[in-house]
């Protein structure tokens, strides 16, 4: 069967991830990992599992595009050079799927919107953040049964699975899930809050996520869509799990969730980074299983 | 050494105390003190010489939350109705980079903040350069918090706090959450600082009197070099509380410490105005010891306290089980949730799915 071709952008920990996930679709095949080290563990790696590489950045890879026939790319690096990526990517045809914090794009969290974007034949999509990826189909399965005030969802992650950039900028997190928990969640006001905890043997990635109704919340229907939200993210992290609750005080709906990741490149701990390249890989799927079925055609964007 | 040798080496040392009655007194009081009530505390503790007064949600700037209950009224009014009060003491904030952000700092500021403790876990200096360096920018007196200091050890708490000097903190604290630490740990915490600190740089120290220890290990740490101390008057404050503040200039005061703190007024201040405020005694009792035993973070004591009564699992146990599990300040989610798990187990919760 045909599968559609794609290219990885960031040659780090997430990317190296992705191409575990790639290769084991029946619709996408990994083509090229972009870097800019040529000493890179990553892009040995890559080219160890048989993809073409680069170090001189999205550049090194624009004369390929079309030859190769690159149709999505992944984009792993950073918020600041995401957008010049993309600019170049979609000029050429190239569907977009932006997993840095940049979010130029429409926020996606797989199964909330993600057919809305595909289709809109959306050339960029943002992934949002871990947190998002992991809390946002809760607050929406709440309020897609009842309006909700407020939501508001608290990550752990095991500090070995936060990297650099992460650290160094933090408040980008809390802002852009914040956001989504409105935008994506369906709250008409958010606030994220992270911890990260440093406990040896590394905790797994565990999520709380608290919702206030507006009207007194409807246990059975509020903890049937839930329950239904699970079943649909377990499609793509099979390792996402109900801990306790729901769990109702008045009109606050509390649940805990355990994000385990699927073991590919990063340890199962590191859920946080999981559930990034499962719904980065979910929604390029999405996306492809269109194009494979004729149903949408992926034209270059033109730039004015 | 002997206690008559101690006392002659810290005579004439000067000492900064920093009143936490308004911030770590917000746990003790399930964030329910009212604006009026800060400003008659803080003015007090104005009248009586202390140089800083905390000012916020007990978990900082940002704190207002589910998952850390809500305060009677905005960071910014609290801040902002104190500091037009103050006389001489300067007010400063918490802040914990993942829960509190740079717009928040930039109000606290606005509203008349000029301190600020930049608080991370002891191992996680490297999430607050965005925070050190605004609050810098802003001319705030910037403090680099190493919270649950006990969970580090002397030379990894040197490393983190020779991080937060490099993003631009003026003073480093070790902060023991806990309560856990003895003075021989403190010590050897605050003298790994001071080897690798510039000169210029303080070491403070944040105690927790979930041993009783707070006024010892304050002590230890200024034998050490410390020159800032985190108390608070009465002792409000998560847990067994702060290092009780009026206890500790008295010893200051027998010892030749220098605080500049008029030791009968913050008596006075602590007797008449803080005990009456207190919801509970705060002291050391069983689940404030535990906390202290078992290495668990303060401000988890009123939210085990709540899980036991709803779920039935005592709270001792549920501390002993974020303990065991290393859980840390700011999952206070984890406290209800290993209590459903403890009470799934024991058979008093029944499972959703």
């Amino acid at each position: 069967m045909k599968k559609i071709k794609c290219a990885l952008i960031g040659s780090g920990n997430i990317g190296t991830d992705l191409i575990y996930k790639i290769k084991r679709s029946p619709v996408l095949e990994p083509v090229w990992m972009v870097g800019i080290d040529p000493e890179s563990e990553g892009l040995a790696r890559a080219r160890e599992m048989g993809l073409k590489t680069t170090a001189e950045g999205v550049d090194g890879l624009l004369p390929h595009v079309l030859d190769d026939d690159i149709q999505i790319a992944f984009d792993a690096t950073s918020a600041y050079v995401h957008a010049e990526n993309s600019r170049k990517l979609n000029e050429l045809g190239v569907m977009m799927i932006d997993l840095t914090p940049a979010a130029i794009g429409p926020l996606c969290v797989p199964p909330v919107n993600l057919r809305q974007h595909a289709d809109k034949l959306e050339m960029n999509v943002n992934m949002i953040s871990c947190a998002g990826q992991a809390t946002i189909p809760v607050v929406n399965a709440v309020s897609r049964i009842q309006s909700v005030e407020y939501a508001e969802i608290v990550a752990s992650l095991a500090s070995k699975s936060v990297g650099p950039g992460t650290r160094a900028n933090l408040d980008e997190f809390t802002y852009t899930t914040s956001n989504a928990i409105k935008v994506v969640g369906g709250a008409r006001r958010g606030k994220a809050l992270c911890i990260i905890n440093p406990a040896e043997p590394p905790m797994i990635m565990r999520n709380t996520i608290y919702c206030l109704t507006d009207d007194e919340p409807d246990h059975a229907r509020i903890t049937e869509s839930i329950l239904q939200m699970i079943v649909e993210v377990q499609k793509y992290v099979p390792g996402y799990k109900l801990v306790n609750g729901p769990i109702f005080d008045g009109n606050k709906v509390s649940v805990f969730l355990e994000v385990a990741g699927l073991g590919d490149y990063l340890p199962k701990y590191a859920g946080n980074l999981d559930i990034m390249t499962a719904a980065a890989t979910r929604t390029a799927e999405m996306f492809a299983e269109e194009i494979l079925a004729g149903k949408i055609q992926l034209k270059a964007v033109e730039t004015v | 050494m002997s206690q008559a040798a101690n006392s002659s080496n810290l005579k004439g040392r000067k000492v900064i105390l920093h009143d936490m009655c308004l911030r770590d007194g917000m746990h003790a009081k399930r964030e329910q003190i009212s604006v009026e009530q800060m400003v008659k505390v803080a003015t007090a503790l104005d009248d009586a010489g202390i140089p800083y007064v905390q000012v916020t949600h007990g978990a900082g700037l940002g704190g207002n939350s589910l998952q850390h209950g809500f305060a009677m009224a905005p960071n910014e009014e609290y801040i902002s109705a104190v500091a037009s009060r103050m006389k001489q003491a300067k007010v400063s904030v918490l802040l914990i980079p993942g829960l509190g952000t740079m717009k928040e700092l930039q109000a606290a500021y606005d509203a008349g903040a000029r301190s600020v403790h930049v608080a991370t876990h002891c191992t996680e200096a490297d999430t607050s350069p965005q925070h050190i360096a605004y609050a810098r920018k802003l001319g705030m007196d910037t403090t680099g918090f190493l919270m649950m200091s006990h969970l580090n050890d002397a030379a990894g708490i040197a490393q983190q706090g020779k991080l937060m000097e490099s993003y631009g903190a003026q003073t480093i604290y070790v902060t023991d959450s806990a309560g856990y630490m003895l003075p021989d740990d403190v010590k050897a915490r605050v003298g790994a600082l001071r080897e690798v600190l510039r000169p210029e740089t303080e070491i403070g120290f944040h105690g927790h009197h979930n041993l009783g220890m707070g006024i010892a290990n304050s002590i230890a740490a200024i034998e050490a070099g410390a020159s800032r101390i985190d108390g608070s008057v009465a002792g409000l404050g998560a847990g067994a509380g702060n290092t009780p503040l009026e206890v500790f200039a008295a010893v200051c005061e027998r010892m030749g410490i220098v605080t500049g703190v008029d030791l009968f007024k913050i008596m006075d201040v602590a007797e008449d105005i803080i005990v009456p405020m207190m919801d509970h005694v705060v002291r050391v009792d069983r689940e404030s010891l535990t906390l202290g035993y078992a290495g668990v973070y303060s401000t988890f004591l009123l939210h085990s306290k709540r899980a036991a009564e709803r779920f039935g699992v005592p709270a001792r146990d549920i501390l002993v089980e974020l303990g065991r599990k290393k859980m840390i300040g700011g999952q206070e989610d984890m406290i209800q949730d290993t209590a459903m798990t403890m009470a799934k187990e024991r058979g008093l919760l029944k499972a959703v799915a």
